[in-house]
């Protein structure tokens, strides 16, 4: 491993940290520097998407106003500030792509998955750190390139292609099915692929490490179950990746190679014939579902790669400011894996009203709802962790609260969603949005910010400010329920997604104060999030100092100081000798016990239950 | 903090559950056969998901006010969880929700596990970017050949109807659907180019309609009226456009319609989309 120096102190074997600055902070091999690479992404991305989202907000709720700063910064997209149904399209796709690619996959995964995941198991770094070097850099590339796809469209008036975050054959397909759909969603495709391969690469590092790398004793039971759900999510992401990539390649050969993998015969658009033209080249004999198949097989799985880390976090963070273990360990490991098992077999609850088979409906159907029963358990032991608690409502534990409220919020509303017949009225309307957006989006990017708040003393050794951290819970908890909440009901109306505007339709009317309040609610919580920024970078410079283990908690990162040396541990691999959430023990000095510290009048373990002493590689 | 956080939750509850209680915002009245059954199992199921989403949340609410720390000498209790209390949860929430799904497949079988029924109304649906088009077989009650080499849009001939067959000659094809009350209806439905939706709000129905493939669907709409038809699919730049209309005419009434010729068709088509309102109330 070069960049690195070696010294040996008699058993203590260190190794120090790269000293240039591009080895030390751009192309570093360090996890935890890849892990905050990862985290600047989302922090970067989840801007652009924000904004889309409240353009699309303002275009919705004031349809035909004109907004003079939008005509400058978008002259083909909003000519004369009033934006254009193909750019308010590109927005839902932008918004979409940008959000579940470059934020809930990033983050919680390859952001917090990559800074803590090796700590917890008590290992110097990831098991193959140019691997996750390369991980990172290769979705960097990935977001160079779906903002290309903002500028170099092929419509003037779009910032991407119109298609959807789903991108539909044959619309994705066809470069002549509308502005956009040109370069831009050549991009799209491309972006999304390398995006693929990057996230495979973070997959096969998460799992190699989480079997291998595990400090003696650390067996898989004592992990915590934040390192259950980023080995499970590293696992879905596995399996579900490789099928979108391939998905992608053919959606891009049809378009640029003349296949026909999703593009049937005798196709006829914009007045022309397929074959007609050299514009619109023959196809035939391509099937529109099968690229659902596809593209669901991946975007189920993807749902749960969102959430479970968040799932993951909000265990752990419960547990430590319930200031009592997790209620069903147990139960919690295998309601991820029955999660995570699952997921891969409902994903034709996408596609009840695709044309597919009636009776594969049923069956995914009855497989859908049963994903409830792990989602439920998982309920009620955070629920079980909290009884009997003594809470310590410090920032992270109201965000983690939260996750659990707006979990259930989000996810119940499946039990509907899941059932065929329901889905004939609700299939792509709002209800649905708010469905998603509240389980898969905003509960997710809760466990986040809890993760953040959490786990901030640790990677930068300052606190972040409470006060500030509890404002911005308190308006982002209040505002996500005001903007999803009241979107059920416009999709009961039957309000459908996707709709540029609602001025067209006589039974949309009755809707409108609803859309106005929500784009309100929305627009004001957005707002409410430069609190969270601010209280970042302010924090990282001013914050009170944070010692080596401020929550008192009890799990390996918190043993190390703050932030941790390079190789994590200085040198010393640590020993663990208990499980992952002992607090409240009778009878013990503190109201927690440390994974290291030793059961008394035991003898120390010489080999883990894991592989043992593989930290050290060279 | 414990207490405010408590109170947030219940309000917020309180608010999501009224939203859904007071019903000022909901489906339109339905007009399908299909429908009282459906709507049914939405009750069912939405009772389900409030019951579930209140007990969980005034759960979480009483742990939060219940349980925060006031500086108690003594500590948390020590569990590490109940194995009977995992299994009493798991199982009667496996119940409620498979149960739940085995109870939505009736109203799914009896809409799509069969053909329709026979003297169904056939109506031949091609959707295009931002355009319905209505294939009605005229007398004869047989449906024209259609080939897409015929498709001519500047000519009106938007589904490439074949001149040559004779079963084609008394066919029309109207961007308005007209379909009998209280008599099954069987849709053949097919698109141009991109994939669009077949949705009417009123009809609890909602099918897409893919190129390359003829999906066949039926349904029985039994209150007459004129309704909104939307397109549910994203299918490109004036999508949500893509706006026409259903009419459910009373037997005669629509017998009669099918008996014009073509040209006497389309004008009686404007007549009776001017005859019928929408509905006022939704």
């Amino acid at each position: 491993m070069s960049g690195e120096t070696h010294e040996t102190h008699g058993a203590v074997h260190r190794h120090e940290p790269p000293t240039s600055f591009i080895r030390k902070y751009i192309f570093s091999l360090d996890h935890k520097v890849i892990g905050i690479q990862y985290i600047i992404l989302a922090l970067v991305a989840v801007l652009v998407g924000m904004t889309m989202s409240v353009l699309m907000r303002m275009n919705l709720s004031w349809p035909g106003t004109n907004w003079p700063i939008l005509g400058t910064l978008f002259p083909g997209g909003a000519p004369d500030g009033m934006m254009t149904p193909e750019f308010y399209l590109s927005l839902v796709t932008m918004h979409g792509t940008i959000m579940v690619f470059f934020v809930l996959t990033t983050a919680p995964q390859g952001g917090f998955g990559n800074y803590f995941l090796p700590i917890q198991i008590g290992a110097e770094d990831m098991a193959f750190p140019v691997l996750n070097m390369l991980s990172f850099w290769v979705t960097f590339v990935g977001f160079v390139v779906i903002l290309a796809a903002i500028f170099f469209s092929g419509a003037e008036s779009t910032v991407g292609p119109i298609g959807g975050w789903t991108g539909y054959a044959p619309l994705s397909a066809l470069p002549n099915s509308g502005p956009g759909q040109g370069m831009g969603m050549n991009l799209w495709i491309i972006s999304i692929a390398i995006f693929c391969v990057g996230s495979l690469l973070g997959a096969l590092n998460f799992i190699t490490t989480l079997l291998n790398m595990r400090a003696p004793g650390m067996s898989l039971m004592r992990m915590p179950l934040t390192c259950w759900a980023w080995f499970t999510t590293a696992v879905l992401a596995l399996l579900s990746f490789p099928v979108l990539l391939g998905g992608g390649v053919l959606l891009l050969l049809d378009r640029t190679a003349g296949t026909s993998f999703f593009i049937p015969g005798g196709l006829y658009i914009g007045g022309e014939l397929s074959g007609a033209s050299a514009n619109f080249p023959i196809h035939t004999g391509g099937s529109p579902i099968l690229w659902q198949h596809l593209f669901w097989f991946f975007g189920h799985p993807e749902v749960y790669i969102a959430i479970l880390p968040g799932m993951g976090a909000t265990s752990h963070i419960l547990s430590t400011f319930a200031r009592k273990p997790v209620f069903g360990y147990r139960a919690m490991v295998f309601a991820i894996f029955a999660i995570g098992l699952l997921g891969f077999f409902v994903w034709g609850h996408h596609m009840f009203i695709s044309g597919m088979s009636p009776y594969s409906a049923m069956t995914f159907s009855i497989l859908t709802l049963s994903i409830g029963v792990p989602s439920a358990v998982k309920t009620f032991n955070w629920l079980g962790t909290l009884w009997g608690a003594r809470i310590r409502f410090t920032t992270p534990m109201l965000f983690a609260i939260g996750f659990v409220s707006l979990f259930v919020a989000g996810g119940i509303t499946g039990l509907v969603l899941g059932q065929s017949s329901l889905d004939l009225p609700m299939h792509d309307t709002y209800f649905v949005t708010a469905h998603f957006h509240l389980v898969m989006g905003v509960a997710s990017i809760f466990g986040m910010f809890a993760a953040t708040y959490f786990w901030f003393p640790k990677m930068f050794g300052r606190m972040m400010s409470e006060r500030l951290g509890r404002i911005h819970f308190w308006i982002t908890f209040v505002g996500v329920y005001c903007i999803f909440v009241p979107m059920h009901t416009m999709g009961i109306v039957g309000m459908p997604r996707r709709f540029a505007q609602f001025t067209e339709y006589e039974f949309l009317a009755t809707l409108h104060p609803l859309v106005v309040f929500v784009s309100i609610a929305a627009i004001a919580t957005v707002f409410a999030q430069i609190l969270f920024y601010f209280n970042l970078v302010w924090s990282i410079f001013k914050g009170e100092k944070s010692g080596a283990n401020p929550w008192e908690a009890t799990t390996l990162e918190w043993i190390t100081p703050s932030p941790p040396p390079h190789d994590n541990f200085a040198g010393v691999i640590p020993t663990v000798y208990r499980g992952p959430y002992e607090f409240a023990v009778p009878g013990a000095p503190n109201d927690f016990i440390m994974q290291t510290e030793p059961e008394p009048g035991t003898v120390p373990a010489t080999e883990g239950a894991g592989n043992g002493h593989n930290g050290h590689r060279h | 903090m414990g207490r405010a956080l408590a109170v947030i939750i219940w309000l917020l509850t309180v608010g999501s559950v009224g939203l859904f209680f007071v019903k000022k915002w909901w489906f339109p009245t339905a007009i399908s056969e299909h429908a009282p059954a459906l709507d049914s199992q939405f009750l069912l199921t939405i009772i389900v998901v409030g019951l579930s989403f209140t007990a969980a949340q005034v759960g979480l609410g009483w742990m939060v006010w219940k349980y925060r720390d006031r500086g108690q000498s003594d500590r948390a209790m020590y569990t590490h969880g109940s194995n009977r209390l995992e299994v009493v949860w798991t199982i009667v929430t496996a119940v409620i929700f498979i149960g739940l799904a085995v109870m939505g497949q009736s109203v799914w079988a009896s809409l799509r596990f069969n053909e329709a029924p026979a003297g169904a109304f056939k109506v031949e649906v091609v959707a295009q970017q931002f355009q319905w088009n209505f294939h009605y077989a005229g007398t004869d009650g047989v449906l024209g050949r259609t080939h897409p080499t015929l498709i001519d849009d500047s000519a009106l001939n938007f589904i490439g109807i074949d001149e040559a067959d004779p079963s084609a000659k008394d066919d029309a094809v109207h961007s308005v659907i007209a379909i009998p009350a209280g008599r099954p209806v069987e849709l053949t439905l097919r698109s141009k180019d991109v994939i669009h939706n077949f949705w009417v709000p009123q009809l609890r129905f909602k099918q897409d309609l893919v190129p390359g493939m003829a999906i066949r669907v039926h349904f029985t709409a039994n209150t007459p009226g004129k309704y909104e038809l939307a397109c549910a699919e994203l299918c490109g730049q004036l999508h949500f456009k893509m706006r026409s209309f259903m009419l459910v005419l009373p037997t005669d009434e629509h017998t009669a319609l099918m008996g014009l010729p073509q040209d006497q068709f389309q004008t009686r088509m404007t007549e009776l989309l001017a005859k019928y309102k929408l509905p006022t109330a939704y």
